[in-house]
């Protein structure tokens, strides 16, 4: 029974793992401009989409033409609004300061057209580090265009606003995602370890199954959240993030401007999406489904806060071995005593574990207590 | 006729607190309802019934429902899917349990009062969570619903697959069975819902919602508490929504299984209440038509235009353009439709001079 | 200047040692007075004194620590806002704490919410008794909207009236609530001397006119002296003065809590 009990514990802790990596981007883009980014789970579709399929073995038939050609079309445009845009603002400034980052975003138009192109000739597949570094540079791009097209037209809009503006990103990116890339199931191949191994043979008759893959996948995500932490505690953007948190006009004293701040917390949460559509992707397969992830991370930042970092991370391992204890122990009572149609209570679980907890501390796990003025 | 409200004084509070203090606007929305009843029927399809009027009138109720708890009281929800489910299978219950009964708006009525009985249950979290984290919590209720819908055997009749049918409708002896039937009873009863909704916030209920939203602090200090409120509207809210499930449920899909009810349905009444236009219930009808108009305007435009496509690229595209369209009306106006339309209004009372 | 003598027997309110402090920060240390049935009382002193905090404590937003306050014979060491409220408190904010998205005639009925019992039944139908209450209460605002003088901007969304406005709505929404006490945080505040000079035509004629116990905050110390009939001064959270305008305005340690205070 323990050793059950340890294993489904573990195996939920490092699911876990993955969650507080989700939640984290939500957290670093709420912190950072107030928007509750419902994109985020579109985001990591669409990362994981991008690697596979500049990852993948790519078979010449299964090439849709017109997806493609829609695709590059829709892709151009954006290309080119960008551009003008940017172009128009360099103008504006009169050349000068800004041109390190105009270059930085025309390396990534040049690698994203470069990406494109060599996916159209589509003779054989990406080697996975180069499939991730193009695929980062997209997310930088899109973290741009995000900005440059919506948030920038959106600043000073109640919440509510932004939230939808999020959830029109949402449905966008999950839309040209699958225009781009098609809608099969695609693999990622990370090369990672497949047969299970047994700890604690000593302790536990027969040992604890654990998963390595889940293992090497959960230190990957322990690793970014670990790296994230100190980005945010220690560098000087980190610092400056958290300061717009706080007030606006207190950021702008750190010498970084607003809208800087902005791309860099979406290409940084794009970066972060990229990671778990990697994990994510590599463990069960890339497909639309995974863009339902975001679902699950959001017990995690009730419970964690929307603001906190390691209300993030340790919000991520409660809900993620909640939900895998409950449903393992919970779940076969619950379906005995009320004759249902099997358990699946993960799904609500985390939320109601989490929304009893917030019952009892509306501030959250680390929070304080504010007191309201008037 | 011009549009105008000069000489139209108001010598009574009776008069002043009108629904349509405007001569003009009164005959205008006459007209708009006797067409409705009289005029469509005479020519309408059983497409233009089953596929745009039908869903367009449900989900504007439930979207005056969704409008009161998010737009007037200002407590954003996301669980709209689950309390449409819990109208629907709740009906379903009553219909099939006491088939003597067989009356659509009894059924109707028990649907809603039992979504505003369980959104008073959810409800009960928004005294101490506020904003995005209640809007998280109201997922609670999403996700729970939709499970409870699909395992508890008893809810669905044992039925094998958790699908339920319904058949044989009637309102006091009238049967419904053309799509015309439905249409007509479902337009009788949103006019009456959207009635009863306007008197409500207009009146001293109204009132108490719209403090809570605009600064709660404020709004006890004056001496609303703000538990019974926000359940007030929770309970308005849910039943609205309720009879709104209950009626997608009869009367547009007939046989249906707890995935109607999901999510991404949350999600549409949530988008029609936006775009529509927060706190208006004019918005909830514009916001409604739009989102049920425009996937049938994307799906016939590249016909029109002689591209043929698959339909799963068709699809994608949808998505894509709908985000588009969505984020691009939320920068344009983020008041929503029903303000563009105030806006159009003012223009015309001032037409033709500009100023 | 004059000051106004009047005596008042009864206590309304009396406030008994609260102490009131915000983690380390201490807002109040151990206050102690009273106000009069029919007095206008001012608390003034430097920022940061911790008048709206009292203020605060006294309508039941803050539960100070340590005390407790008698209303109306009745001790008590917290109680809620809407309680409050239900006691006939009302209140404006230094803040102003309007219901922005409403228009001013909605924001004043809200002041009346306390007295409108119909239920939802009625109020879906919007017609007898629903109907009837509506029409009643509306004629109580309608006689505050012509008391303030504001009839032009009835049915103006309030979020974007002018400031002088806004504050005078939020007095008619404290007024509709027909209130045994008044409190008002800074309801000058921001003002030109004439829109000051309404105000304190308003505020007089309130508490002549209705008998209407008024507890005011206020840097303007012409006005203070002005109107008020007794004075509490606090620095620091500590009560440093209390007493008639002339007292007030002698006392050594009020004196030197304003020095090179300018407001
Ligand atoms: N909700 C709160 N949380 C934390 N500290 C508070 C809170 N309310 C008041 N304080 C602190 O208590 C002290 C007194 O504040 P208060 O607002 O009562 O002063 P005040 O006399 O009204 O000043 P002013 O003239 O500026 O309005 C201040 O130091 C303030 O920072
Ligand atoms: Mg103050």
């Amino acid at each position: 029974m323990l050793g059950a009990f340890l294993e489904t514990l573990i195996g939920g802790l490092l699911t876990g793992v993955l969650y507080s990596l989700v939640a984290l981007g939500f957290v670093l883009i709420f912190k950072a401009s107030g928007v509750f980014n419902f994109a985020q789970g579109a985001m990591v579709l669409f990362a994981a989409l991008t690697i596979a399929r500049l990852s993948g073995e790519i078979d010449n038939k299964e090439v849709h033409l017109a997806n493609f050609v829609v695709a590059a079309a829709i892709l151009g445009l954006a290309v080119a609004l960008i551009g003008w845009y940017a172009w128009r603002e360099f103008v504006a400034r009169g050349g000068g300061p800004d041109e390190r980052r105009k270059m930085q975003i025309l390396a990534a138009v040049g690698a994203l057209v470069g990406g494109i192109a060599a996916y159209s000739y589509g003779k054989g597949a990406w080697p996975i580090w180069l499939a991730i570094a193009a695929t980062a540079a997209i997310m930088g791009l899109l973290a741009y265009a995000i900005e440059r097209l919506v948030l920038r037209h959106l600043v000073n809009q109640e919440g509510i606003i932004l939230f939808m503006a999020t959830l029109g990103i949402a449905n966008f990116l999950d839309g040209f995602g699958q225009t781009l890339w098609g809608s099969d199931i695609y693999k990622i191949n990370l090369g990672l370890p497949k047969d299970p191994i047994f700890l604690f043979e000593a302790v536990f008759p027969g040992g604890l199954l654990v998963d390595p893959g889940e293992l090497v996948a959960a230190a990957i995500a322990a690793g970014l959240v670990v790296v994230l932490a100190i980005f945010f505690q220690k560098t000087r953007v980190g610092r400056a993030l958290r300061a717009v948190a706080d007030d606006h006009a207190a950021a702008q004293s750190v010498g970084i401007p607003l809208n800087t701040i902005w791309l860099i917390v979406w290409t940084v949460s794009g970066l972060v999406a990229l990671a778990a559509g990697l994990i994510w992707g590599a463990k069960l397969g890339v497909q639309f489904s995974i863009s339902l992830i975001a679902l699950k991370a959001l017990p995690v930042l009730i419970l964690g806060g929307f603001t906190s970092v390691p209300g993030a991370i340790v919000g991520g391992l409660i809900i993620g071995a909640g939900e895998k204890l409950s449903e393992v122990f919970l779940a076969p009572i619950l379906v005995k005593a009320f004759d249902l149609a099997g358990g699946g209570i993960e799904n609500w679980f985390a939320y109601m574990l989490a929304l009893v907890f917030l019952l009892f501390r509306p501030q959250g796990l680390f929070g304080e207590r504010i007191i309201e003025r008037v | 006729m011009l549009y105008r409200e000069a000489g139209q004084f108001k010598t009574t509070y009776v008069a002043d607190q009108q629904i349509f203090p405007i001569l003009q606007d009164r005959i205008f929305v006459l007209a708009v309802i006797v067409a409705a009843f009289l005029a469509v029927p005479m020519f309408a399809s059983p497409y233009l019934y089953t596929e745009i009027l039908i869903p367009f009138l449900i989900l504007s109720l439930a979207a005056i429902g969704l409008n009161i708890l998010v737009g007037y009281c200002g407590q954003v929800s996301l669980g709209t899917g689950g309390f449409m489910a819990v109208g629907a299978y709740a009906a379903y219950n009553l219909w099939l349990r006491v088939p003597e009964l067989n009356n659509l708006i009894v059924v109707f009525l028990f649907g809603g009062l039992m979504a505003a009985a369980v959104g008073i249950l959810f409800g009960i979290p928004s005294l101490r969570i506020k904003g995005f984290y209640l809007a998280v919590a109201t997922l609670a209720s999403q996700f729970f619903l939709d499970w409870l819908f699909a395992r508890v055997k008893w809810l669905t009749n044992y039925t094998p697959s958790g699908s339920v049918a319904v058949g044989n409708l009637s309102v006091f002896g009238w049967k419904i069975e053309t799509p015309a039937d439905r249409y007509l009873l479902i337009l009788g009863l949103v006019v009456v819902a959207t009635v009863v909704a306007k008197n409500l916030v207009r009146g001293h209920i109204g009132r108490s919602w719209m403090a809570i939203r605009d600064m709660d602090i404020a709004a006890e200090i004056v001496g609303f508490r703000p538990l019974r409120t926000k359940l007030t509207a929770f309970a308005v809210s849910s039943f609205f929504i309720g009879v709104a499930g209950a009626m997608w449920a009869f009367l547009r899909l007939g046989a249906w299984e707890p995935l109607a009810f999901d999510i991404n349905r949350s999600f549409q009444i949530l988008f029609m209440v936006i775009i529509g236009g927060l706190g208006s219930l004019l918005g909830s009808f514009l916001g409604a038509a739009f989102i049920v108009l425009m996937p049938i305007l994307l799906n016939q435009l590249p016909g029109w235009f002689g591209i043929r496509m698959s339909t799963a690229l068709l699809s994608h595209l949808e998505f894509m353009v709908f985000g588009a369209m969505i984020v691009f009306f939320l920068i344009v106006e983020p008041h929503g439709l029903a303000r563009l339309w105030a806006v159009a209004k003012e223009k015309l009372r001032l037409w033709p001079f500009p100023h | 200047m004059t000051t106004r003598l009047r005596s008042f027997p009864d206590v309304l309110l009396s406030v008994e040692n609260i102490s009131l402090s915000f983690g380390g920060v201490k807002a109040l240390t151990d206050i102690s007075f009273d106000i009069a049935k029919g007095e206008i009382r001012a608390i003034i002193g430097p920022n940061g004194a911790g008048k709206s905090s009292m203020l605060n404590c006294i309508n039941g937003f803050y539960h100070p620590q340590q005390g407790a306050i008698t209303y109306k014979g009745v001790r008590r060491s917290q109680m809620k806002p809407h309680e409050a409220a239900e006691q006939g408190i009302a209140r404006t904010f230094q803040n102003i704490a309007l219901f922005r998205g409403m228009s001013t005639l909605d924001n004043i009925m809200t002041g009346r919410n306390l007295r409108m019992k119909t239920g939802l039944f009625w109020q879906a139908l919007h017609i007898g008794p629903a109907q009837r209450e509506e029409i009643e209460h509306r004629k109580a605002v309608e006689r505050i909207i012509d008391f303030l003088e504001i009839q032009h901007i009835r049915k103006a969304p309030v979020g974007q009236l002018p400031y002088g406005l806004q504050k005078r709505v939020e007095l008619g929404r404290a007024l509709a609530a027909e209130p045994e006490l008044l409190l008002l945080d800074e309801p000058m505040a921001g003002m030109n001397i004439e829109e000051k000079q309404d105000m304190c035509r308003f505020i007089l004629d309130v508490n002549d006119e209705f008998g209407t116990t008024i507890c005011l905050i206020e840097h303007d110390m012409g006005v203070v002296m002005d109107i008020s009939d007794r004075v509490v001064v606090l620095d620091y959270g500590k009560k440093i003065g209390d007493g008639v305008p002339d007292e007030v305005r002698g006392n050594e340690a009020v004196v030197a809590a304003y020095l090179g205070v300018s407001h």
